[in-house]
């Protein structure tokens, strides 16, 4: 029985949600005996054509040449699976959706006739067929294998689209913004990292974009209760995931 | 000393000896105690973790904690967690199952993890949510083994109410801050000119065991009525109350009402209230596969009706909005409860209104049904 084929691509991105699969130590050994793993620069130089059975994607398409890439990648992909805040909801680079990237370009660059950007930073799923779309930022480890043993075994992946309370309170956490005021962004977000930032006592800063059911227009006025004027809920919600916590603002 | 029947006395020390006479039985003793800024319940290894000269201040969405003078142990309400954390814990492991050479499977149950819990410090609400989801767990043709197993192995010292809190009002679901059944030994803490003590009343002959291993004094008459009189006290000062009127009758006929749209408005649908609850039992399974895909275990973890994917059916969930998951959640809790479990589901511990960030208060959501409902009537 010949391995299924695994590729890993990248577009607007950091490099960090791809490298927690060379994260994956203990498990990395158990996963190549599994996968063939033909394309994954990180990883290798030495890269096996297409197509593969399991892509996984990371970054935003920033680019016109980024927007045709993709296109290429999902040709080459049996099962095409988006990793990380930049890939899901367009990532920190987004932040340009909101405000008038000629501008930037002029401030930042020397010579800003050398760089040619889209004017925004969008999802893959806004350019091609998403089979799953794993978030955080970075994405988590345990969730990663999860999808691709889900990928091995032929079912769906367990990965819960509940806020991050069910978190913190299955670990048991004490709740930081009932028992101390902290702003928290916990309620509204996509659950996956554990409740991390909770357990050490902070407020959770939303990487994981809005959970599948959000109510932030509940959330705005609790924001403000704990402390946060206009600009700095702004702020805290204008992260890696500003676009879809904005799309939830204006619900 | 000799054998305890009538109600007894223990002092500071003789509480340091209970703590320590259970952990001499092997016995996991788990009890109140001071963490990350709340009174937390986690195993204990001597009486000197218990919260001593701490108590709290709630209100909906807000709970803090506030030194005492009195020094008391057992002044508090409405903690983070409850019991259900150690006797229904939020993730357990049910099964395996091992691909056999020969190419079937092999199924192994998973022995359920049940220490033998001593609980200090159970308040009388909390033990009436230990009845409640005894009958969920162990009371139908399913039992839950591993539920089962640590609730018959475990003993249970009740500390009766006398402080209650602001966002208490057990007594308005039928309950009330003594301990009447249900526990091992039941203590009554008593702060006065003539000391820091415990009246202790055995309900058990395991209790009575347990209380002839730790130095003790049989009761005075003063100890006695001072701790009548503080238990009966905190009957008065609950902070919140029910609506006195038929709840099964109010849910079950304000399914349309408008109020669910105004608290829709403000739940986060973020699930907190059913983790803090004493009796919400809800959970849903895993299943968890390796990469070789020869072994793969079942877990049972916390589940919650505001979860969408809890009424996932084919195509979708059925209670989309969170009109319909807050209208579900209390329905069953205040009234469909009782034709399923032959009682409320409600012990009015107050906990899903303080760690509700939004600060949704049941008790003003039931008076706000109950006067919509009232209006309907007059028209």
């Amino acid at each position: 029985m010949t391995m299924p084929t695994l590729a890993v691509f990248k577009l607007a991105s950091c490099d960090g949600c791809q490298l927690t699969l060379l994260d994956c130590e203990d498990e990395l050994l158990a996963l190549a005996g599994r996968v063939e793993i033909s394309h994954f620069l990180e990883a290798s130089s030495t890269v096996a054509a297409g197509p593969y059975d399991l892509v996984l994607v990371e970054g935003s398409v920033t680019t016109a040449e980024d927007a045709e890439r993709v296109r290429e990648i999902r040709a080459c992909a049996r099962h095409l699976v988006t990793i990380g805040a930049c890939a899901t909801a367009g990532g920190i680079q987004a932040l340009r959706n909101f405000a008038d990237v000629d501008e930037y370009r002029r401030t930042v660059y020397a010579h800003p006739e050398y760089i040619s950007a889209l004017a925004t930073s969008t999802p893959v799923s806004a350019h091609v067929d998403v089979d799953f779309e794993l978030r955080g930022c970075p994405i988590d480890r345990r969730q990663l294998l999860e999808v691709i043993t889900a990928f091995l075994a032929g079912r769906k992946p367990d990965i819960p689209s509940h806020s991050v309370c069910f978190e913190c309170k299955r670990r048991g956490t004490v709740c930081v913004t009932v028992a101390h005021g902290t702003p928290c962004l916990g309620p509204v977000t996509h659950a996956g990292c554990g409740a991390l930032c909770p357990a050490y006592g902070r407020g959770c800063y939303g990487c994981f974009g809005p959970s599948r059911s959000v109510n932030l227009p509940a959330l705005i006025p609790l924001l403000r209760r704990d402390g946060l004027d206009e600009d700095a809920t702004e702020r805290l919600l204008h992260t890696f995931n500003a676009p879809a916590f904005d799309k939830e603002v204006s619900r | 000393m000799t054998a305890t029947v009538g109600p007894a006395v223990l002092d500071r020390d003789g509480l340091d000896a209970l703590v320590s006479a259970l952990a001499s039985q092997g016995r996991t003793v788990v009890g109140p105690t001071v963490r990350d800024g709340a009174i937390v319940l986690a195993e204990l290894t001597t009486a000197a973790q218990l919260p001593y000269g701490w108590g709290v201040e709630l209100a909906a969405g807000r709970y803090r904690l506030v030194p005492r003078e009195d020094g008391a142990a057992f002044a508090h309400s409405a903690g983070p967690q409850s019991w259900k954390s150690f006797l229904h814990p939020a993730r357990e492991q049910l099964w395996s199952a091992d691909r056999t050479p020969e190419g079937g499977l092999s199924f192994t149950p998973q022995e359920p993890e049940a220490p033998s819990y001593a609980f200090l410090g159970v308040r009388p609400c909390d033990l009436r949510a230990i009845a409640i989801q005894d009958r969920v767990l162990t009371g139908g043709r399913y039992e839950d083994t591993g539920y089962g197993m640590r609730r018959r192995r475990a003993l249970l010292i009740a500390a009766e109410c006398t402080e209650p809190g602001e966002t208490c009002f057990c007594v308005s679901t039928g309950g009330g801050p003594a301990a009447d059944a249900g526990y091992d030994l039941a203590l009554t803490e008593v702060v006065d000119e003539d000391g820091h003590r415990f009246l202790v009343r055995v309900g058990s002959e395991e209790g009575a065991r347990l209380l002839d291993l730790v130095p003790h004094r049989a009761a005075d008459p003063a100890t006695q009525s001072t701790a009548r009189g503080a238990v009966d006290a905190a009957r008065d000062r609950m902070g919140r109350e029910l609506p006195a009127v038929d709840l099964r009758a109010l849910l079950g006929g304000s399914l349309d009402a408008e109020r669910w749209d105004d608290v829709a408005a403000r739940c986060l649908t973020c699930g907190n209230c059913t983790m803090v609850c004493p009796t919400c039992f809800c959970v849903t399974t895993e299943e968890v596969t390796d990469l070789t895909g020869d072994h793969t275990e079942r877990w049972q973890r916390w589940d919650s009706c505001f979860d969408l994917d809890f009424s996932h059916l084919h195509e979708g969930p059925v209670r989309n909005s969170g009109r319909s998951r807050y209208r579900q959640w209390l329905t069953h809790k205040l009234a469909t409860w009782h034709d399923q479990f032959g009682s409320s589901g409600c012990v009015g511990c107050g906990r899903c209104i303080a760690w509700c960030p939004a600060g949704i208060d049941i008790t003003e959501e039931v008076a706000a049904l109950r006067a919509e409902a009232g209006t309907e009537a007059e028209r």
